[in-house]
């Protein structure tokens, strides 16, 4: 395999997203303002008393938890790869790249990649003062072994996050609009991955549900981790569940993909 | 004028035949938004699973007011949402060359080119909500709360708008904006009380940019009626005077710039 392709796919991909620098600051300003409002929210749920806890978390927890989310959002979470995968091969494009030595999959994670690499890079001054701002509420890990393990656990949600994004992107195959799809899906992410509220918060008969859900690790298992909300056996088994998700969706997207080229046929091109 | 009204009637003909060809679309999109709403519902399930009031909203208050930022912000979907969205790609491709040679108002041509009815099932549904709420609360608001209430609703419907509208305008200058898409995470504040909020920030969206009003205003008419309402309505009515304004001046002068994408 010839990485060298797939470094210069890396390199358009950067240098492609770098022109549009308003993107960018407008997006941030985007992200910034719902977490202020959520942290609001919460401070008149507390009270103002910093020894409340609600749910196991105190205050300070809480705000960690939603700081963390933002950054792991930031790092992992694609934002335009599944229109532009169904765009390509909705429009025919895909012909193109077919006639290439590329592995599709490879040449969509290579852009993937650098776009969170890029995006994170742009955003993180941005988040690195929203870290100091809380630095009165941030706790951060003491071991070493909890920040490998974050990153780790950081590292399978990179993945199955754009795998989900990539495997709902080939019904495009199928499907002429899948806007409605992605948008169906992206409501149960919303609110499953752990963006709106900490999932222990909900009740424990659905815990269960919670457990085995591939959503709950796209983003809410890492930040546990990252918390020290998740040690010894309960993270190996978190993480061998996470691993689980990326083998099954890696799976599920290479065979859609199979399915789908045999359906293909190149409208317009 | 008579027009313009000619017109949209034709443009909200051809979008209820176009809602009404792709059905299963339609339903989807129901569908989408009704998910959305259930997990706030569930949101707030959790919240006052936690405590029983948040600066002084209880539960159902709370309900009241999101159903209340659900049905503006539907009918802000409805009637301007994707016209608006769609203004960075006519600029874009130039196709906006063909709206500006038409004999009306070039605003009002790229804000009203088409309805979507399901964001109008999804206000109803949003309205029904707020009805409940208020039947759980006991609360039978009057005639005059209920006048005030749509007033409130259509001022922040055109808040809504001009803040959106305004953004859209930075394509003429940036080509590509899908940050325009992001436009709805920046409304989401308006869904909570807005006595949870202070200092800057306060300050901020509810006199600069009066995006906590938006809902919290009709939503305190009907579901908090001890509450004085005008400070909310005064803000809410000349935020939307300063900011459709500000949005005329943008668009002219942005248009100013404009020199079509082939030629």
């Amino acid at each position: 395999m010839n990485f060298a392709k797939y470094a210069k796919v890396f390199e358009v991909g950067v240098q492609n997203t770098f022109v549009y620098r308003w993107n960018f600051a407008l997006r941030s300003v985007f992200g910034i303002v719902p977490l202020i409002g959520t942290i609001f929210l919460w401070r008149a749920l507390y009270g103002d008393d910093p020894a409340r806890v609600l749910s196991s978390y105190t205050f300070s927890a809480l705000i960690t938890y939603f700081a963390m989310t933002v950054l792991v959002e930031n790092l992992v979470t694609p934002t335009e790869d599944e229109w532009q995968i169904a765009g390509e091969i909705r429009d025919g494009k895909l012909s193109a790249l077919l006639l290439k030595p590329l592995n599709y999959l490879a040449y969509r994670f290579a852009l993937y990649a650098s776009y969170r690499a890029l995006y994170s890079a742009v955003i993180m001054p941005g988040v690195l003062l929203i870290f100091f701002l809380l630095r009165a509420h941030i706790t951060l890990p003491p071991e070493v072994l909890t920040w490998l393990a974050f990153g780790a656990s950081t590292v399978l949600a990179a993945l199955l996050q754009f795998l989900v994004a990539y495997t709902v992107a080939m019904i495009a195959f199928w499907l002429l609009e899948i806007t409605t799809i992605v948008f169906i899906i992206y409501s149960f992410e919303y609110f499953l991955s752990g963006r709106v509220f900490p999932l222990d918060m909900l009740p424990a008969w659905v815990q269960p549900a919670v457990k085995w859900s591939p959503f709950t690790y796209e983003m809410y298992f890492p930040v546990q981790v990252f918390m020290g909300r998740v040690k010894g056996d309960a993270l190996v088994q978190g993480m061998a569940i996470q691993a689980a998700w990326v083998l099954i969706l890696y799976i599920l997207a290479t065979t859609l993909w199979r399915a789908g080229l045999r359906r293909y046929h190149a409208a317009g091109g | 004028m008579k027009r313009h009204l000619a017109i949209y009637r034709l443009a909200i003909r051809n979008s209820l035949i176009r809602d009404m060809s792709f059905k299963l679309n339609f339903l989807l999109w129901m569908l989408v938004e009704v998910l959305w709403f259930i997990g706030q519902l569930a949101f707030i399930e959790v919240l006052y699973g936690q405590v029983d009031s948040i600066a002084g909203w209880t539960k159902w208050e709370l309900v009241a007011l999101v159903g209340t930022h659900q049905i503006v912000a539907q009918l802000f979907q409805a009637f301007f949402y994707v016209n608006i969205a769609a203004i960075p790609e006519l600029v874009r491709t130039g196709r906006l060359d063909l709206l500006l040679t038409l004999p009306i108002d070039a605003q009002f041509a790229v804000s009203t080119r088409q309805i979507s009815f399901d964001s109008i099932v999804n206000a109803l549904v949003g309205g029904g909500i707020v009805v409940f709420a208020l039947l759980k609360l006991g609360i039978v608001p009057g005639p005059v709360q209920i006048a005030l209430c749509i007033a409130a609703i259509l001022l922040g419907i055109a808040v809504h708008y001009s803040v959106m509208f305004s953004l859209a305008c930075i394509s003429f200058w940036s080509v590509r904006a899908q940050f325009i898409h992001g436009y709805f995470n920046l409304f989401m504040i308006g869904r909570y009380p807005e006595a949870v909020f202070r200092g800057a920030f306060r300050f901020i969206f509810t006199w600069l940019l009066p995006i906590i009003w938006v809902s919290n205003a009709p939503a305190q008419l009907l579901a908090r009626p001890f509450d004085n309402p005008w400070p909310g309505i005064t803000a809410l009515a000349s935020g939307t005077l300063i900011s459709l304004a500000a949005t005329r001046a943008l668009w002219r002068f942005a248009l100013r710039r404009y020199g079509s994408a082939s030629s």
